[in-house]
């Protein structure tokens, strides 16, 4: 499929996740798509980078759940920053191991995951709707003497979609991760309704074993709905071993920030082209 | 012999932030604390565990900045993302973080300054790893530019747990602590009978009553407050050998 026939399978007011972590290996060519598309009101779920950031200054994003929003090069995200300042978005924020629990308890189908994280600080104030739950149980696991520990009941974090991209898969939708780190791609899949992948390459399904350890094959077609092949789909973000972040790309996104005609033009170039 | 420099004196501090720490991660975040980090385990703390900043476990002591990239890694161990939580949750960790905010007990924001949630002022970070670092193992803070508006009376939004905080959630807060604080003014521990920000030692050239004037709450001072050490020449030429490009003077000009 192309990045229009994912964009087709989306609806305005979803709440969408987006695999890779903060300027690296984000489905960039279907995030382009979504920002010229006539979605709107979506809900963004993901360890953000340019993703959150573009749709932000797009106009498409009604809320951010999200832990931090980072170009890694530069710390913090300039569209996202201008979104947040003008309180032109709503958040949810969390931990970003909680959301490692959100999105591993929609995967597993449980309404929560019991953590400390969270506990002490300003999160249960500022978001009501968290809530804590009491242990059944002692430290051990044993059966509680008393009133057990309480602890943070991290909601699952349900998609309605997932977009992720991939160094390498099949066309049926088994993908390969080749850089150092998967990150969290398949707890997005996992936790959504449906789920596209874009890869860099399209190969024959016995192929990959050969291009990577077996360990670098994390995806399966079980998680996944639709395959885009989209070389160069996650730049300007980085997507180790096959390119690098472009570096100059990335600062002239991020300086546009603060200049209309700048951002005109970028968006003329790099998300209309 | 040359005046010693105030970012030289402040690795040296952030190094000490790691003494007696043994065999867990040192994770300090930024220019200075990696340069502290990595110093420490060169010297006198040689079973840290140290990242490359990314998904690997490395060795040697990896410079920092551009000459990270040409330099040869000794990888112990995979640790992508999701194997941090792993680590930080098991307790077996020391992060150094920078706050945009400290109050006297060490309540730490990280994420954004303002009123409303929903509508910050300045966003910065987000919660990103705060509560979980905090409740979970010692987390240390670095303040390269010590003044009244990062040493607050209050935050504007708890991230990161402070000791009165973590004093009310009983057992679950019982790995919880803040071993040092490093500024470029000085050196400051919680080591009082309420747990509040006391002042350790001061960076040459440095005054108490400059650091005072330069906090927003009132400090607790130790009896008797030292100099900060400096660098000795092995010292030197170790952090030398881990920001070749200078990048720490950058984040501490001299006065």
């Amino acid at each position: 499929m192309t990045e229009d026939d994912v964009v087709a399978r989306l609806s305005s007011g979803m709440t969408i996740g987006v695999g890779g972590w903060g300027s690296r290996r984000k489905p960039m060519s279907i995030i382009r798509a979504i920002a010229r598309s006539d979605l709107r009101d979506l809900t963004l779920v993901a360890y953000g980078g340019p993703d959150v950031g573009l749709l932000c200054a797009m106009g498409k994003v009604r809320k951010v759940v999200y832990s931090f929003v980072s170009l890694d090069s530069i710390p913090l995200e300039p569209h996202f920053r201008k979104a947040r300042e003008a309180g032109a978005i709503e958040v949810e924020e969390y931990d970003e191991g909680m959301f490692l629990l959100g999105l591993q308890a929609a995967a597993w189908r449980v309404p929560f995951l019991p953590t400390r994280v969270g506990l002490g600080t300003d999160l249960l104030t500022l978001y009501p709707a968290l809530k804590t739950v009491r242990s059944p149980y002692g430290p051990s696991g044993e059966p509680a003497s008393d009133e057990g520990e309480e602890l943070i009941a991290m909601p699952a974090l349900k998609l309605d979609a997932a977009i992720v991209h991939m160094n390498r898969g099949d066309a049926h939708g088994n993908g390969q991760y080749l850089g150092v780190d998967p990150y969290f791609d398949d707890l997005f899949l996992l936790a959504a309704e449906r789920r596209f992948m874009s890869v860099e390459q399209v190969v024959p399904t016995a192929e990959l074993a050969t291009l990577g350890p077996v360990q670098s094959l994390r995806i399966n077609r079980l998680m996944v709905d639709g395959v885009v092949e989209a070389p160069g789909g996650a730049g300007f973000t980085s997507c180790a071993p096959d390119y690098d972040r472009d570096e100059a790309l990335q600062r002239r996104y991020a300086e546009a920030a603060t200049d209309d005609n700048e951002w005109a033009a970028f968006v003329a170039e790099w998300v209309n082209a | 012999m040359s005046a010693v420099r105030r970012a030289d004196v402040c690795a040296v501090a952030l190094a000490e932030v790691f003494r007696g720490d043994g065999e867990i991660l040192a994770n300090p975040i930024g220019n200075l604390p990696m340069i502290g980090g990595r110093l420490a385990r060169e010297t006198f703390e040689p079973d840290l565990v140290m990242t490359d900043g990314e998904a690997l476990l490395v060795q040697n002591a990896v410079p920092i900045g551009a000459a990270a990239d040409s330099a040869p890694k000794v990888v112990e161990a995979w640790n992508p993302y999701r194997a941090m939580f792993d680590i930080v949750w098991s307790g077996r960790r020391h992060i150094i973080m920078g706050p945009v905010q400290i109050d006297r007990h060490g309540n730490a924001n990280i994420a954004w300054i303002g009123e409303d949630a929903q509508r910050p002022a300045r966003q910065f970070l987000g919660f990103r790893g705060g509560p979980g670092n905090t409740i979970s193992h010692a987390t240390s803070y670095w303040v390269p530019n010590h003044s009244p508006r990062v040493f607050v009376e209050k935050v504007d939004v708890v991230v990161g747990v402070g000791y009165d905080r973590a004093a009310a959630l009983g057992a679950a807060g019982a790995d919880h602590a803040i071993p040092r604080v490093v500024s470029n003014l000085g050196v400051f521990d919680f080591e009082t009978d309420d747990r509040s920000m006391r002042l350790r030692t001061v960076h040459p050239g440095v005054t108490v009553d400059d650091v005072r004037a330069a906090t927003g709450f009132v400090l607790a001072i130790a009896s008797e407050v030292d100099e900060t050490r400096v660098p000795t020449a092995e010292e030197q030429a170790i952090i030398d050998a881990v920001d070749p490009a200078g990048l720490r003077y950058r984040e501490v000009p001299d006065p």
